[in-house]
């Protein structure tokens, strides 16, 4: 089967094509099942390679098919390959899975747009391009992916391209992420000048055999990869993108934003995490955006009324705690806490686009109440949700990997005792702003009708992401409460645990931090329901005191990142544009041409078609020449 | 004998410049004719009396001539007004000097040659003859071919066609 | 014959061909304008005679006899030209036609 792994990204490619050269020409449901189907395929495919996999375990090297030869350039031989170990193998889960649940979710839940089958071409075209990044086997071959889920969250970002924000949005996250992508792609060209290889595996081996630890081009190259990451993961101090991105459909904002492109950033960093080694001041860097990110990230979404952009805040802080993990040398914690995020996150947005369609397209909590008892079918999923997402102890998914997260700041030789401080600072902010959202939307009294009510194909995704997100932690839990690793051996052969950690034994160390962090989520969320299920009339005093008003008002700009952005760069960029708006470098070569036209009129001038001024002309012509000669 | 020469000579420079200053196409003809009847003259003081004799006889008495009828078939009843409105004395001056360069020049030509005076030697007819069907009888075919084709061209363009005339020019 | 310098004799076929070019690029009238080339070619032929008096030779008197050929020829078919540009134009203005300006 493995040699068919190339199906996996060429299905849902395929599905593209089709959608797009029919053009809307087909019926809805046809392009509808299309769309979902060609990603089933490939969820199919997955599900087999793992059946493989289950019977003969992968080489220790991986495994590399070999496509075809991209060129072959003065030495410059790019292959189209894939490669397939157990970290690609996860991600391709991950992915397959989530956006097959998403797709048959989009297939009621965008039944009522007219480009129906734009969407899904769309969408095919980004979960191709996902696969292609999770598969490459070289850094020219991933760039494509990379390019490519850029280029589709753009597309559906901008999908209801009539209105101007959401164009500007689509733009924004383009430009911003665009950022990003240049100092990338200046690292792959740093590195493959150094090393001479752009394969993965290979410039791996290269990096290690020839540099030593702190070497500057390994600092460089780590650190333009880095600039890449952040761009596409939405972390400090690039993020100021993925709030408004949430003007696309909820299922973008589900599949893109929540579950795929935006793990792109922490699936590269985990993919060279021998470069990251290689460069310690970098990944420390890592470890302190990440924190940096969750922290302003946590507080940003306790100013949001949005429903949505309460969620993109949240996941721009928990892509900071896979950040956290990274810098901190657990780069198999980072993979874990993507993938129960992937199900947590998907499942609230899922489950938040039933409430926005329920409540007829509104997105402010405040404008919603009740819906406990009226919305029962979206109530269930996003609490599951939202419990997952605080982690709370023992019976979510996020529990154990938020943890395992924490407890590797804490005790990994390059952790420190304040990024683990940080993070529970941000477990703490995030269970007050996920609850605060639970409380404020689904108790209290109903302030509106529910005009819509969902039906199986929504409803099916809820529940398989609502149970995922319950059990999908068993798969690794310490060592004091059922001591299973599966995940980290598993990813063992790909993914090193952290240098010299100390194995989570069983000890009082351990047991405090579990203790600390268990009550840490418990205490959010009462906190969130003393101030948000009940009114207090303290909090009330505060929230409306000038003070209150203020520091709401800066959390909901997003920390006031749009306004520095604003002023130092969108504005004199402007102005640049305007000075130049004549193309100064340009006027050489219409200079060249005016003065070409020039000469051409003296020319023209010259031809007058009267005969008298031609023979005057040759006559001219013949004294001159007859002087010539008769002087010469 | 000289004086012949001279005299014509004069007639012949006066009465051209006075062709080419004539408002009436008829006027400058008929001092054409007479300037051509006064270059005659002097082919004869040069010893070239056949010459003298064909200036007369086709230059002056047949292509005149023709010149004269086909001036007179286009019937052009205000052409003196019009050339009165054309032609100003500002005109005169940039083709003036470039013919006086032009004559300058040959002038200059002229007396950087060898001056000394030559006779005159008398070439009769008979020479001519001689000369232009025994060296010359190629040429004689060829310029026979050429009248001919001038003949069939003036014909053709002359022709009135029943149909449409405008397009064809 | 007296001896007369034959090099007068291109004195004037100088000047009568500098009057006939003067004319030809003053004069807007195409019949005058192919009177000019007239002369011109008259003084051409002058040329040659005076060279055939010099040399005594034959030569120059049949070689003015081919001008006078090539004169007739051209001016046959000049004529009749300017009968069609006279029926197209309605003018004999030689500025009428200069559809081949630019």
């Amino acid at each position: 089967m493995l040699q068919y792994a190339w199906l996996v990204p060429a299905l849902p490619l395929t599905g593209f094509l089709v959608l797009a050269l029919t053009a809307s020409r087909l019926p809805k449901m046809v392009a509808g099942t299309i769309g979902t189907a060609s990603v089933g395929l490939s969820m199919l495919a997955v599900l087999a390679i793992w059946v493989q996999v289950g019977f003969s375990p992968l080489p220790t090297g991986g495994y590399t098919l070999v496509l075809w030869q991209w060129m072959n350039v003065g030495g410059f031989t790019p292959t189209i390959s894939l490669y397939v170990d157990h970290l690609a193998l996860i991600m391709m889960s991950v992915v397959t899975f989530v956006s097959f649940l998403i797709h048959l979710y989009s297939h009621e839940y965008m039944e009522d747009d007219a480009s129906y089958s734009r969407f899904f071409a769309y969408m095919n075209l980004f979960v191709g391009s996902m696969l292609i990044l999770v598969m490459a086997a070289n850094l020219l071959f991933f760039y494509v992916g990379w390019e490519g889920v850029g280029l589709c969250s753009y597309l559906l970002i901008g999908f209801w391209y009539d209105s101007a924000d959401f164009d500007r949005a689509a733009r924004k996250a383009f430009i911003v992420t665009r950022i990003g992508d240049t100092a990338m792609a200046i690292g792959f060209f740093l590195l493959f000048n150094a090393l001479g290889t752009l394969n993965i595996q290979e410039l791996m081996h290269r990096a290690a055999a020839s540099w030593t630890v702190g070497q500057g081009m390994a600092v460089a190259g780590a650190a333009l990869i880095l600039g890449g990451a952040v761009g596409k993961s939405a972390q400090f101090p690039l993020q100021v993108w993925l709030p408004d991105a949430m003007a696309g459909p909820t299922p973008v904002s589900a599949l893109i934003h929540a579950a795929t492109m935006v793990t792109a950033g922490v699936y590269i960093i985990a993919r060279t995490h021998v470069l990251f080694a290689l460069a310690p001041a970098i990944q420390l860097l890592v470890a302190i955006i990440g924190a940096l990110t969750l922290l302003i990230a946590g507080f940003s979404a306790l100013g949001q009324d949005d429903i949505k952009r309460i969620l993109a805040y949240s996941t721009i802080s928990q892509i900071g705690y896979m950040f956290l993990a990274l810098g901190v040398g657990a780069w198999a914690a980072a993979i874990f806490h993507l993938m129960t995020h992937a199900f947590f996150k998907a499942l609230l947005f899922l489950a938040a686009g039933v409430v926005i369609h329920a409540m007829d397209g509104e997105h402010d909590i405040f404008k919603m109440g009740g819906l406990r008892k009226t919305l029962k079918v979206a109530f269930w999923p996003f609490l599951i949700g939202s419990a997952a997402l605080t982690a709370l102890p023992l019976i979510t998914a996020g529990y154990y990997s938020k943890d395992l997260i924490l407890w590797e700041a804490w005790s990994s030789p390059q952790g420190a005792w304040w990024l683990w401080v940080m993070g529970i600072v941000g477990a703490l902010l995030t269970g007050l702003y996920i609850f605060r959202a639970v409380f404020v939307a689904f108790f209290g009294k109903p302030q509106r009708v529910v005009a819509h009510y969902p039906k199986g194909r929504v409803v099916i995704p809820l529940l398989v992401l609502s149970f995922l997100s319950i059990v999908g932690g068993f798969v690794e839990i310490p060592p004091n409460l059922g001591d299973i690793d599966a995940f980290t051996t598993f990813m063992a052969s790909v993914l090193p645990s952290a240098q010299g950690a100390a194995e989570p034994t069983p000890g009082l160390i351990l047991a405090w931090m579990q203790i600390a962090a268990g009550l840490v989520a418990l205490g959010s969320i009462a906190i969130a329901a003393f101030l948000f299920a009940r009114r207090a009339p303290l909090f009330n005093m505060l929230a409306r005191s000038r003070g209150g008003r203020a520091l709401k008002q800066f959390w909901a700009v997003g920390c006031g990142f749009d306004w520095v952005y604003l002023r130092a760069l969108k504005r004199p960029y402007r102005r640049l544009s305007w000075l130049d708006r004549n193309d100064i470098v340009d006027s050489f070569y219409t200079g060249v041409a005016a003065l070409t036209r020039g000469f051409y009129y003296m020319l023209s001038a010259t031809q007058t078609g009267r005969i008298r001024w031609y023979a005057a002309g040759i006559a001219a012509g013949m004294v001159t020449f007859l002087a010539l000669a008769v002087w010469k | 004998m000289p004086v012949a020469f001279y005299i014509s000579a004069l007639i012949a420079i006066v009465a051209t410049l006075l062709t080419v200053t004539r408002y009436n196409a008829i006027h400058a003809l008929l001092y054409l004719v007479v300037s051509l009847l006064a270059v005659a003259v002097v082919f004869y003081t040069l010893g070239a009396p056949f010459a003298a004799a064909l200036e007369v006889i086709i230059y002056a008495g047949a292509i005149m001539v023709l010149f004269v009828f086909v001036v007179m078939m286009l019937n052009l009843t205000d052409m003196a007004d019009r050339e009165r409105r054309w032609l100003n004395s500002g005109m005169w001056v940039g083709p003036g000097i470039l013919s006086l360069v032009l004559f300058g020049e040959i002038i200059y030509m002229l007396l950087s040659g060898p001056v000394a005076a030559q006779p005159v030697h008398y070439v009769g007819p008979a020479a001519v003859g001689v000369a232009l069907y025994t060296r010359y009888v190629l040429a004689v075919e060829i310029a026979s071919m050429l009248l001919l084709a001038g003949l069939i061209g003036a014909y053709h363009f002359g022709r009135r066609h029943s149909g449409s005339r405008a397009g064809k020019t | 014959m007296v001896a007369i310098v034959p090099s007068y004799g291109i004195w004037l076929a100088g000047i009568l061909f500098a009057i006939g070019m003067a004319g030809l690029l003053v004069r807007r009238n195409i019949v005058f304008m192919l009177m000019c080339i007239e002369i011109m070619l008259n003084a051409a032929g002058l040329v040659f005679i005076v060279g055939g008096a010099r040399w005594g030779q034959a030569d120059g008197q049949v070689l003015f006899l081919l001008i006078l050929a090539l004169a007739a020829a051209e001016v046959a078919i000049g004529l009749a030209l300017i009968l069609l540009f006279h029926r197209r134009y309605q003018t004999l203005d030689a500025d009428a036609a200069s559809r081949m300006r630019g």
